[in-house]
């Protein structure tokens, strides 16, 4: 007989559920401004606290304090809010356009507009971030890219840039260093550090920016990716956007149970940082710092932005299936938006006017980008791209067998 | 059938009867397609597992990390995904990587690199951004490689769209092939048969080895040219049959045809997909006979496809049904690795079976 009590398979679970709350004390918090900030030559090993601690700058009373604190001006701030708000308000109108079979599917980002729109702003020009379909705050929060075509791009019509191939969110625009979302989860981290050996290779200095979500690190290209990223010190920086939940898989089943992401960094041999993902100014400075320490040849940086989904996983999901209804009210670190705007009106930045004002004048701005978009089509009416488009790209040059298919597919249809 | 009006090319681009040629084995043939390329093209960068300093396993990038340097020629970790995934960056940066697998055994880990990243970077973006990489794997047994080292997954990359997928079978097509997939804007799978690495191997493997150092194939020229992607070559003309096949099997089917004194015209594919139709068509239609000959597994191997092709344009044509001569569909063995291979003896069965029919 053994000595010893039966095995017991371990598998997490959250502790909230339908019609049970969510207990978060299992997120680790740190108050502002409590978390010391390296310099950005600092060893990766020295960054092993922060992997386990939360980088913050926003009190609770509005105020920026703190070694993080990136003194920002107001101006620029101004612009992060907007950016998150022209963010949500585009996200709203495209769930009613999917509603209205305009769209066969969408994804929002409600609750984590800070990390895509604030770490664009410590970008340059020539850098190119590897998304997932989360980050449309990228796009959003440029003056050169157009909604209209975004929302062409979600409707596949005629005027589709890529040419009705991808599902809706799946943008591309390399001219804004936005790379061809894949769909496929963590294929690109790997992509990102390879680009960036590239900038490497050719001794440029323009930087990669990649993106997995907390359920996506359990694939093999992110561990690869941390290797490579580690191994030729390559200019990238490494986000984990950690917002709790992958549809319903939650993070413990990801592997957050007990330890962080960014821990899986400092593992690997790379500077790490837990940051406040619904924090702008936390965002701003901690992107800042990893973004000089790649431009500087200074090698990668992991950064875990905490954040919570606040909406479905999808237009295909439903939620409440498998968390709490009211789990974004309870979950501590708050709305981005509402917290920088109260930090922008503490400051004497921004006032409930102004807010108000920029609130209609973006939703007017998103619903003219619509209509002008459908003026191209949408899936409603059929004007979608031509049949030839389904048979060029594949190669090249249209190989003789697609030319012959394509022959095929015109008599068919005939 | 517009497919078939595409002129045919010639088996080498350039005309190198005039240039300076060496003899060279596949793999100093091979080296020297990435010298020449390294040399040419600032973007060319190649690496991958034990490549760099040491040279590879089968010594193909010996010596290019010492006159290129490390950040052109390095070694990668032990991740074929990490390996074509970091490539498909590299190559969306403007780059163009060459990159080893190992074995063509241990490509799977990058599958979804490959399947779902590479071949369809240029079409889900529209051109947005592209992948010109080029990814070489040592396929085929007859060395004791065991289940492990010795398949030829060819059939999976030709399944792909978007994916060029190559094969030579002599150190003169190894290096123009090579230097035209490097210089080609599509992805493209390399595979080298490694049993022709040294000579041209005819499936006696009992007999002494022949190397390619006595065979006219193995007189190379030392610097730039190109065997273009879309062509076969008629390795041995013939008017009884038309032998389709490649890599190993090529010498495999020449010695059957020898030995059975079949006049078969034996055509090397070179390049599996896309495929040179004309030239297959043209010599079945020829011939009005078929065997389809390769190393690789018969069930849904790329033999399936070619039996298809030319059953849909050539069947009236035909004088006897289409014979396929193939790997049987087990694991590669090591003990019972002969019994395993399509040696000359099946494929003359073969021969003669569509011959008599």
């Amino acid at each position: 007989m053994s000595q010893h009590e039966p095995l017991r398979l371990h598998v997490p679970e959250p502790t909230g559920r339908p019609g049970c709350q969510t207990d978060f004390s299992y997120l680790k918090l740190a108050r502002a401004g409590d978390v010391r900030r390296p310099p950005v030559d600092a060893a990766p090993a020295d960054t092993s606290d922060l992997a386990h601690t939360l980088i913050r700058v926003l009190d609770e009373a509005h105020g920026a304090i703190g070694p993080w604190d990136p003194h920002a001006d107001p101006q620029l701030l101004r612009r992060g809010l907007r950016a998150m708000m022209k963010t949500r308000i585009f996200d709203a109108r495209m769930l009613i356009a999917q509603r209205q079979k305009k769209i066969s599917f969408y994804i929002q980002c409600l609750g984590e507009e800070a990390i895509a729109t604030g770490h664009a702003l410590a970008l340059q020009h020539g850098d190119m971030s590897f998304p997932t379909y989360r980050q449309q705050g990228l796009l959003l929060a440029r003056e050169d890219v157009s909604m209209v075509d975004m929302i062409c791009q979600l409707m596949s019509n005629e005027h589709d840039a890529l040419k009705g191939r991808q599902l809706p969110v799946m943008y591309s625009v390399k001219r804004a260093g936005f790379f061809s979302i894949s769909g496929n989860l963590a294929t690109q981290f790997i992509q990102a550090v390879g680009w960036a050996m590239a900038s490497a290779i050719k001794g440029d200095t323009k930087i990669a920016s990649a993106w997995i979500g907390d359920g996506a690190t359990a694939e093999s290209d992110f561990h690869t990716a941390l290797t490579f990223a580690h191994v030729y010190r390559a200019p990238v920086i490494l986000n984990v956007v950690n917002n709790q939940w992958a549809i319903s898989t939650f993070q413990a089943i990801a592997g957050g149970e007990a330890t962080t992401f960014a821990a899986r960094g400092v593992g690997c041999g790379i500077a790490s940082l837990r940051v406040d993902g619904n924090d702008f100014l936390a965002v701003l400075a901690a992107s800042r710092w990893a973004a000089e320490r790649a431009r500087s040849n200074l090698g990668p940086t992991l950064i875990e932005w905490v954040t919570y989904r606040a909406g479905a996983h999808s237009t295909s999901d439903d939620p409440s299936k498998y968390r709490p209804a009211d789990d974004w009210v309870r979950f501590p670190l708050g709305d981005p938006i509402m917290r920088l705007k109260n930090h922008l009106i503490g400051i004497g930045a921004w006032t409930q006017k102004e807010h108000e004002d920029a609130q209609a004048e973006l939703e007017a701005q998103v619903l003219a980008a619509q209509k002008e978009a459908e003026r191209y089509g949408s899936l409603l009416d059929g004007q979608i791209p031509p049949l030839s488009t389904m048979f060029e790209d594949v190669f090249k040059e249209m190989p003789a067998h697609l030319q012959d298919q394509y022959r095929q597919a015109q008599q068919a249809g005939a | 059938m517009n497919m078939l009006k595409k002129a045919k090319t010639s088996a080498i681009e350039q005309d190198i009867s005039d240039v300076k040629k060496s003899p060279m084995t596949m793999i100093q043939a091979l080296r020297s397609a990435m010298d020449v390329m390294l040399e040419r093209d600032a973007n060319v960068v190649v690496f991958g597992q034990d490549v760099g300093y040491f040279g590879g396993v089968f010594r193909c990038t010996e010596g290019l990390q010492a006159k290129f340097g490390k950040s052109r020629v390095f070694d990668a970790p032990i991740s074929e995904g990490g390996i074509v995934g970091a490539a498909v960056g590299m190559a969306a940066y403007g780059l163009r990587p060459v990159v080893e697998i190992q074995f063509a055994d241990y490509f799977y880990p990058a599958s979804d690199q490959i399947v779902s990243e590479a071949a369809r970077l240029r079409y889900r973006s529209a051109g947005d951004f592209t992948a010109p990489l080029t990814i070489r794997m040592p396929c085929g047994g007859g060395i004791y490689g065991g289940q492990t080292h010795s398949q030829s997954p060819e059939a999976l990359f030709t399944h792909v769209c978007g994916i060029r997928t190559v094969m030579p079978s002599n150190p003169i097509d190894a290096k123009g092939l090579l230097i035209a997939s490097i210089e080609n804007d599509d992805p493209v799978v390399f595979l080298e048969p490694k049993r022709l690495y040294n000579g041209p191997f005819d499936g006696h493997h009992d007999r002494p080895i022949v190397p390619w150092s006595k065979h006219p194939l193995g007189e190379v020229p030392e610097g730039y040219y190109t065997v273009p992607l879309d062509s076969a070559s008629v390795f041995r003309p013939g008017k009884d049959m038309t032998v389709l096949t490649y890599g190993t099997m090529v010498f495999v089917s020449e010695a059957a045809a020898s030995e059975t004194g079949i006049d078969a015209e034996i055509i090397d594919l070179r390049t599996l997909w896309p495929l040179d139709l004309t030239t297959v068509v043209e010599s079945v239609k020829k011939t009005g006979r078929c065997v389809v000959v390769h190393e690789a597994t018969r069930t849904s191997g790329f033999g399936a496809e070619l039996v298809s092709l030319v059953q849909e344009h050539c069947f009236y044509h035909l004088e006897a049904p289409i014979e396929r001569v193939a790997g049987w569909d087990t694991p590669y063995p090591h003990a019972l690795e002969w019994a395993y291979f399509p040696g000359p003896e099946r494929v003359g069965q073969a021969l003669k079976r569509a011959m008599e029919a």
